[in-house]
């Protein structure tokens, strides 16, 4: 039979064979649990009991929860400290490593080395580092020089940034990267011109160089701005003794979820607040395609 | 034009090292050094680590990063106990496995929307393209629900199967394809090859580069990935490192060289990866990002 098909009916017969696995993994682990995630979450259901028909009541619950506004806001602090901070940094380790030939290679494995590590280990390495004395090896070297501690992940308003450190850290050697292969795809003969008019190096960077960066720098926003509305590993595991803490001023949106589903079982109001992670990185990733895509 | 021809000459351009031309004038001697210094800060981190686990417990808190005795006491303690061991070898099993899968299927599927003219085809590459915008974290509740149903909860198949194909491999493994002449696979089907044997070995020798950088990824990604196995293990011997870490740092009483010494197990492969594949990984990088 498959003798007689033409070979046009015959290259439709192996697309369909080769893609009938993927189509039913896609079906199956991604679509259907979205769908599934979606429904949940008008649903109140602990796991053990029946799974009651709610409407909107899990979100109702959690717009008037004061613990979800206080995530929420830290999961925007975590984006809107990252995102600038690791976008700049990068960008200048990427200029001036881009100007440097001696020893490039080195240079760049020295600052790519941090992305290549587990997030879970580097968690506890810097947690180790902002132990009080006589712990804590930052502790440790400011008592050294006679600077008083600094209550790193024991301050309201310091752990937050101490946790990001790590994750901001761990980042940068990628994004340089990427600011890197950008930067070699502006044509020489832009700087040429540039020489020729006699134009400062500070007019070449802010004419020239990040205008025709735009499409990296877009990426790298987009994506990093991701990255750290998702943080959750730097966070679990700097503050494994009181996850999210202390008093839930490091706690972001996805640790929440995770204690809401987990630790308390109570999978509807989890599932709702998975809508709702859904819906701000959406949002998120069109304002800033559109922002910065226009401008 | 592909994004694979487009970026080939920025690859190439990042990756020539020219003949190392020493600084001249005193800027760039400065620039230098700046640069120097800041990637020395960079790796500062995962030289205490290591330094830590090697040092005895009485000289753990101070800031020398050479330790006066090195020893790899802490290594044999950690290990010794088993559950390092078990953790390694689980993580070890499910980055292979899954990074085989993916190496499989994206390329598969990425071929055959690339490739063939079948009816659906659009559809199918939006669909799974689309797959890309949704979180993992909105997924893992329904995912923990179909464990439990069937049984794979706390099995290396629970742990494993979110992760088996990726929208963006797929999507990558499409790009590299376009760089394919479609002649090559027209001299195939006249010699008689079948479709499989075309895509084997055929298409697949030519996009080497791509499936090297692919593997990277998903390796290290499930290597350190960290919520999912989390959630769906519950016994000790079934965690994976990063899993088992985490558990392992939280017992009251272990020492820090001790929790250095397991973050260290839980790196070094990695690392080990990196200096290895250097050159695929900074390509895979770029890659990744002119995708965007």
């Amino acid at each position: 039979m498959y003798r007689n098909l033409t070979i046009r009916q015959k290259q439709i017969v192996w697309a369909w064979a080769f893609l009938a696995i993927p189509i039913l993994f896609y079906g199956v682990i991604r679509f259907y649990p979205t769908g599934n995630a979606i429904l949940i979450s008008f649903q109140e259901w602990n796991l053990l009991g029946d799974r009651t028909w709610t409407g909107f009541d899990n979100y109702h619950k959690l717009f008037a929860d004061p613990v979800f506004w206080k995530v929420f806001k830290n999961t925007f602090v975590y984006l809107l400290l990252g995102t600038p901070i690791s976008l700049v940094i990068s960008f200048v380790i990427a200029y001036h490593l881009d100007k440097t030939r001696f020893m490039h290679g080195f240079l760049r494995m020295l600052y790519f080395l941090p992305f290549m590590t587990s997030a879970v280990a580097m968690a506890w390495v810097w947690r180790w580092f902002y132990q009080p004395v006589p712990v804590g090896l930052f502790n440790n070297a400011l008592a050294s020089i006679g600077i008083p501690q600094f209550p790193f992940l024991q301050s309201t308003t310091w752990a937050l940034p101490s946790v990001l450190a790590p994750a901001v850290w761990a980042g940068l050697g990628f994004q340089v990267i990427i600011f890197m292969a950008g930067l070699r795809a502006i044509p020489r003969s832009y700087y040429e011109a540039a020489r020729i008019d006699g134009v400062s190096s500070w007019t070449v960077l802010w004419e020239i160089t990040l205008p025709l960066l735009k499409p990296t720098i877009v990426f790298i926003v987009v994506f990093s701005s991701i990255g750290f509305l998702r943080i959750f590993d730097h966070v679990f595991n700097m503050t494994t003794n009181n996850p999210g803490g202390p008093l839930n001023s490091t706690k972001p949106l996805v640790l929440m979820i995770y204690e809401t589903a987990f630790s308390a079982f109570d999978m509807g109001y989890a599932a709702a607040q998975t809508v709702v992670l859904f819906l701000v990185l959406l949002v998120v990733s069109l304002i800033q395609l559109r922002i910065l895509r226009d401008s | 034009m592909s994004i694979a021809e487009e970026i080939r000459p920025t690859t190439d351009a990042l990756l020539k090292t020219d003949a190392p031309k020493k600084p001249t004038n005193m800027g760039q001697i400065l620039r230098w050094m700046l640069l120097f210094l800041g990637g020395v800060a960079m790796v500062m981190p995962i030289a205490y680590m290591i330094s830590t686990s090697l040092k005895w417990p009485h000289e753990v808190y101070n800031l020398k990063l050479i330790p006066d005795e090195p020893h790899i006491e802490n290594y044999t303690y950690v290990l010794e106990d088993g559950r390092f061991y078990w953790w390694f070898v689980n993580s070890m099993i499910i980055a292979v496995i899954t990074t085989v899968c993916n190496v499989i299927f994206d390329s598969l599927v990425g071929y055959t929307l690339c490739k063939f003219r079948f009816p659906g085809r659009y559809i199918i590459f939006i669909a799974i393209l689309s797959t890309l915008m949704i979180p993992t974290e909105m997924l893992v509740i329904p995912w923990y629900l179909m464990s439990q149903q069937f049984g794979w909860l706390d099995t290396y198949w629970g742990i494993m199967f979110p992760g088996l194909m990726t929208a963006f491999g797929t999507f990558l493994m499409k790009q590299f394809f376009e760089t394919v002449p479609d002649d090559f696979i027209e001299a195939a089907r006249i010699d008689g090859l079948n479709e499989l044997q075309i895509w084997w070995t055929v298409a697949m020798p030519l996009v080497k580069p791509a499936l090297a950088a692919l593997a990277i990824f998903v390796f290290l990604g499930n290597w350190t990935a960290f919520i999912w196995p989390l959630i769906v293990t519950n016994s000790v011997e079934m965690y994976t490192l990063p899993v088992g870490l985490s558990s392992f740092g939280d017992e009251a009483d272990v020492a820090w060289e001790l929790i250095m010494t397991g973050a260290a197990i839980s790196t070094i492969p990695t690392l080990i990866v990196f200096l290895i594949f250097q050159r695929y990984i900074i390509q895979g990088v770029v890659m990744a990002g002119l995708k965007g």
